[in-house]
Parts: C-alpha cells; structure tokens; sequence
C-alpha cells in the first residue's frame, strides 16, 4: 500500500474530532470489526457448548485414544483393529497424502504434455487434445472417479487375472506387483544408488557452470543414468544378486504375498490426474501464448531446434505465468480427493465418517478435517510459493 | 486465537448451520401435531424393509412402524416426510432435530443409547450378521474365509463384528467398505469381493435382487446379536412413550387376537377382555396419559395391522424375502417377542 499522506499533526488529539481523522476512523472501524468477530465467534462456541450439554453428549478430543475396532484396507503405517482412533485418522491422512502426491505429479506431467501438444501445428492433434480437454473439465469429477471404478471392476477376475511374466497380475482387485526382500548386502546397492544421485547432481552443477562460462554443453542425462542405474546394477550383479522379490501367488481366494495397488485407489487417481490434468493443460497453453511470437523467432534466428526452443526460451518464461494458477489446481486436487468416500477409498474423509459414527463425536471429527486439510493446504501453498519466488524473472 | 481454534469454531458453525434449529428439549410431540407431519428417518432402499411400491410409495416393515406412529399421533396414517438416511447420516440427523423417529434397521448398541445421547425403544426385529457367498466358492463356513476380500456397509456394527470376527477366528481379509448397500452390491455382484456381510435380514433381501439367487448362499455362522428397533432423541420422556408403546400395540395386538380387520369392530363397544378395552381406549384412560386420545392405539393397528401382519407382508415366509419368524415370534410361540402389559 502507497504512503498516505500524514494526518495534521500537533495541537493534541482531540476526541471530537475523531470521528473526521482518517486514521482515528480507522482504528475505530478495525476495533469494531475485530470485536464483531470475536463477538460470532464466542456466541458460535458458547451456543454449541450449551446445546451439547443439553442434549447429553460428550465432547472432547479424548475418544481419539478409544479403540477403533474396524480394519483398513489400504495403511503405509502398522495398523490393526485394535489400534486407536488417533492411529486410524492418522492412516488415512496418509492414504489421502498419498493420493494427492500421485495426482498432482501424474496430473502435472498429463497437463504439460496436453497443454503443448493442443499448440500442435498439426490439426488432428490440437483437435483431439482439445475435445479431451472439454470433455474432462466438464464433466463433474465425481462421475468421472465412479466411471473409472466401474472399468477398474470390469477388468478379469482373480481366477483369469492378467499376468505379466508371472510375477505381476492385474485383476478386478487391483495391480499385484513383486515386492522386494532385501537381503545380506543390499544395502550396499541401495548406497550405490544414493551415491550415483549425489554424483549426479553434482556433474549437473559442473555442466552448467561450464556451460555458462566456456558454451560447451555436457551429457548430463546419459551421464546420470549411468551413475544412478548403470553402477548399482554391476555391484548388484558383482554381488550375487541380493535383492529377491516376493511374488503374489493365487490362494483360494485372492493373490497372495507381494504388493497389492488396489482398484480404488487406481480408479480415484487416475480421475483425479485427468480431470486435474485437463484444468492444468489449460493453463500451460495460456502461459505458452502469453509468450511473445518474437521469441521463437528469435530463437530460430539464433539456430536453435524446436524442442530446445521450447525447453529453454519458451517455458522459464511461461512457468512464471503458470505457476500461480497451478497451486490453486493442486488444491482442489488434494480436496477433490475426499469424493473417495463414493468408492470405498480409505482416505481421512472415509475413515473419518467411520469414525464420526462409532464414537458419535461429529464436530471434533469435523474439526480435525478441517485443520487436516487446512495445513495441507498452507504446506502446499508454501511451497508453491517458493518454488515461483525461485523462478521468478531475476531482474538486473 | 491460534489455528485450532479458529478451525474449532467454523467447524461448530458449520454443523450448527448444517444442522438447522439447535434441537429442543421440549415436547416432540407439541411440534409433530403443529407440523402435521411426522418426520420419519427410513433406510434409502432395502427390500423388504423400506423400498417404493409400484406407485412410487415407501413402504415396507420399518415404514409400517412409522405409519403406525402417524396414524396414532396424527390421525392419518399417509401424513409423513420421509427422509431417506445412509448408515452414516442417520445418527446426525436424529440428533440434529432433522427427523423425529429413527425406523431404520438400527442395532440397539449401549454406546448409541448411553453415549449418543438416544433412547431406543424396543426392538422390532432380533437380527445377527452373517455372510453371503457364492455357492462356486466351494466353502460352507464363514470361518474357512481366510485371505478373502469382504464387502462392507460403512458406518454400520458390522463394520465392528466383522473385525472382531476375524480376529477371534485368526484369520485374514480385505475389507471392503463402501458407503451405500446398493453400490456394496454391485461390487459383491462384480467380484471385487468374495463375500457380502451385513444382517441376516440384510442378506435375505440383498440376496432377492441378484439375478440368480440359486448361485450365492448364505453361511450358517451369525457373527453378533443385532436387536433392530426404532430410536428417538433422549429427553423428551413423552416422545419416547409414544414410540415405545405404539410398538408394544403392535405386539400386543398379535397376542391379543386384535387384526386390521377387526380392530374397529373391537374398539366399536367395551368388549370381555379387559386388556383388549384398556389398550383400544373403551375402558380406562391409557391413551390420556400418553398424551393421546384414547383411540390412538385403535388407529395405529389399523394402519397396517399387527405385528404379524406387517412381518408377513414385508418380510414373512410367503414375501420374496422369505424370512421366518424365528426369534421374532412371541414368546407363546417359542420367540423371544414380548411386549409389557396394557394396564
């Protein structure tokens, strides 16, 4: 805000006249204001603090440590029935994280992708993107995750499952993939991968800097491919091949062992990712054209190829428009995520009402919803908002 | 203010505004009659017990309850809103002032009735979960279920006894939770699970809708005790009268002999047994001190008959559902069904 000019000064305050001082005025509206607020606010907690107590009900954020005694289908932490409340909201704050992270990596990388590929010169491409795009972003998401759990459970049952090479299976009930057991010096593999990105970051640094001072450019790709793929596969090989992997096996009823993606989560991510994905690819054409036709000219002139024009005059400049539009994307992905509830995904909303109707606590729950997904919003906006600090236009 | 609180307090408006008027501690019954209409929480569709007829009607074993309850509050037995609850919405809803009585397929737990701050009153069906399967498996016993994929009602007890009965037994399965019985059906139906479980009355209706009901069986294993009985908002002690002994009117009329078809003859004139006179109002004053008249009983038996008519209609041996009465028939007849004196 611009400096306003002072108020006259001097001759003492005078309370008459308060009322025709611009800053008094002011302070007076901004006192009110706050007191109107807090004055809600007080009404809002005492009227439901009564309420509750008329009506016999308990409050409290106690019920959190009672026992859950239901199961979840879906936990990246040790879970069982007899686990807690608190544990079991926890499990399906991750199981949301988890979804969120997923979809806004897959509907990013789907949103870039469309986004260029609509700018094609070519008709039929730019006509079929276009029509997905419409089509995606119109169609309400909630449709669109029951329609993807619908074709999930379409696919063979588990008798006639889909197998890959014997190890991995894709049936009714989700992906079954190998999973690893680490054994005696798998570690040390695990090292050499770590090592070769450590290694890897550091060659970028190099290149880069040499770039900048000599013009040359350097490999760096292929060379960090090398160091994080290539030399853990020959010290995995030297070593006798220490990694094995449990394989899903039939039983009587379901696949057994390995790793299990199931079709819910499927269904609700790649909903997610594509009607995010739509919205995102929007945004990326917007931030493509509002780059200046005069710097791919200009880029041509100079003699670089297409895609480098792309890579490296095009899109810097184009993520400064893109960026700020796209965090408010990220959040409605990670909210949207909730709509899991339809389909069965264990996400904090669903474990949440579960527990909402076992323990009776309706507004504790709420309240730990809200608060949930309050500070995921605030990381996510942090974030974003470095990461467009950091790619801002750096002015000389 | 730090942020909890902040988040704390919009969540309280938020239910506050979502709930409506805060609810009253005062006579239910005051606003039912100002009204005109009772507020009748029902299932969203379960065969047998609440589903549309032909003509787009609710009807069904726990709607007869509530036509019961109108017809003797109000005078008529059509004069109702129904609201059309999922396991998950029910409790807020009762709570919140939403419905006046809960006729849903709810179990009478001691944390719903102590905890949730709700009376039930009484119980209209004895019900136990059990497991539906398909006849393919090749299994006969729930127990034999381990590793298995199993579809479930959220928000429901069976959610509670299905863990539990897998961990008595020590044996593994997926759950499956999906938030309504249709959509739970269909994923049964499609095979995302290998069994279905919820009440056996649940499972009975369940199974009519499939496309061959020959192929799927259901266990012999009941997992709990499910005493299913309509609620009301604990308070209002008068409320809770009524609802208590329309149901006890029901059951006493089947003791008695008294039917929808005899009722009104019965209740024309003071007749020789003493009970029948008190409860159809021709003798004594039962029906003032509910704060009724003294026909009210008269009307809700004619609503829909006794407690035998509204089983076999709905949900009876000669229904598609084809239950027994088991359990369910009165204590003369080797039941547990017993409805305190009329005196």
């Amino acid at each position: 805000m611009s400096e306003r000019p002072a108020p006259p000064r001097g001759g003492g305050f005078d309370i008459s006249r308060a009322w025709t001082d611009e800053r008094a005025r002011g302070v007076i509206f901004q006192i009110l204001i706050v007191l109107g607020v807090a004055g809600l606010a007080a009404f809002i907690v005492i009227n439901t603090i009564t309420n509750l107590r008329e009506a016999g009900l308990s409050s409290g954020y106690g019920f959190l440590f009672d026992t859950a005694n239901f199961d979840i289908n879906q936990r990246l932490l040790d879970y069982a029935s007899t686990s807690t409340y608190g544990q079991a909201f926890v499990v399906g704050a991750l199981n949301t994280i988890l979804v969120a992270v997923m979809g806004i990596i897959a509907a990013t990388v789907i949103g870039f992708v469309t986004g260029v590929l609509r700018l094609s010169n070519n008709f039929l491409v730019s006509r079929i993107v276009g029509v997905w795009v419409e089509f995606t972003r119109n169609v309400p998401v909630l449709l669109q995750i029951i329609f993807w759990w619908l074709i999930m459970l379409a696919l063979p049952r588990v008798k006639d499952s889909i197998s890959i090479g014997d190890a991995a299976f894709l049936n009714n009930r989700g992906i079954f993939l190998p999973s690893p057991v680490f054994e005696d010096g798998s570690a040390i593999v695990l090292a050499m991968i770590l090592i070769g990105v450590i290694g890897a970051v550091l060659v970028g640094r190099w290149a880069r800097k040499r770039q900048e001072a000599t013009g040359r450019t350097f490999p760096v790709g292929w060379v960090g491919l090398g160091l994080i793929v290539g030399i853990p596969v020959i010290v995995y090989v030297a070593l006798g091949q220490p990694l094995d992997f449990d394989i899903p096996e039939k039983k009587r009823f379901n696949l057994k062992g390995g790793f299990n993606i199931t079709p819910e989560l499927i269904a609700l991510w790649l909903a997610l990712s594509t009607y995010t994905g739509a919205f995102i690819s929007e945004i990326v054409r917007g931030g493509i054209l509002s780059v200046s036709k005069g710097q791919t000219e200009a880029a041509g002139a100079l003699g670089l190829r297409r895609g480098l024009t792309m890579r490296k005059i095009i899109l810097p400049q184009a993520l400064r428009v893109i960026i700020p539009p796209m965090t408010s994307q990220y959040l409605n992905l990670t909210k949207n995520s909730s709509l899991a509830v339809a389909i069965g995904y264990q996400d904090i909303v669903s474990i949440g009402d579960t527990i909402l109707n076992q323990s009776g606590q309706a507004l504790e729950v709420i309240s730990l919803y809200m608060a949930f997904y309050l500070v995921l919003s605030l990381l996510t906006s942090a974030f974003m908002n470095w990461y467009n600090k950091r790619i801002a236009l750096v002015e000389r | 203010m730090s942020f909890k609180k902040i988040a704390g307090a919009v969540a309280v408006a938020g239910a506050l505004v979502a709930a409506g008027a805060v609810p009253g501690q005062a006579a239910t019954l005051d606003d039912v009659k100002a009204a005109g209409t009772l507020k009748c929480g029902i299932n969203t569709g379960l065969p047998g017990f609440a589903y549309t007829d032909d003509a787009g009607n609710w009807t069904g074993f726990d709607v007869a309850y509530c036509r019961a309850m109108a017809a003797a509050v109000l005078g008529d037995a059509n004069a109702i809103s129904f609201v059309n609850l999922t396991g998950k919405t029910r409790f807020p809803a009762l709570a919140s002032g939403e419905i006046d009585v809960l006729s849903r397929n709810t179990t009478w737990t001691y944390s719903r009735d102590v905890d949730l701050g709700f009376t039930f009153v009484g119980v209209n069906y004895y019900d136990g979960q059990g497991f539906i399967g398909r006849t393919a498996l090749g299994i006969s016993s729930a127990t034999e279920l381990d590793g298995a994929s199993v579809c479930i009602q959220t928000g429901t007890t069976t959610e509670l006894n299905l863990a539990d009965f897998f961990r008595v037994n020590g044996i593994t399965y997926e759950p499956v939770p999906i938030e309504t019985n249709a959509e739970a059906r269909a994923a049964y139906e499609a095979e995302r699970c290998d069994v279905y479980t919820t009440d056996a009355s649940g499972l009975a209706a369940t199974k009519t809708t499939f496309d061959d009901p020959s192929a799927h069986m259901v266990f012999p294993e009941i997992v709990s005790k499910e005493p299913l009985g309509p609620l009301v908002r604990q308070g209002d002690d008068q409320w809770a009268d009524i609802a208590r002994w329309t149901l006890n009117a029901l059951i006493t009329a089947e003791e008695l002999g008294v039917t929808q078809a005899n009722v009104e003859e019965m209740a024309a004139a003071a007749g020789d047994h003493p009970e029948i006179n008190r409860m159809l109002g021709t003798e004594g004053s039962l029906g003032e001190m509910l704060g009724l008249d003294a026909q009210w009983a008269v009307r809700a038996i004619a609503a829909e008959g006794n407690y035998a008519e509204i089983f076999d209609r709905y949900i009876g041996p000669d229904s598609p559902l084809g239950l027994g009465r088991g359990l369910n028939a009165l204590y003369t007849d080797g039941g547990i069904l017993y409805s305190p004196p009329f005196r």
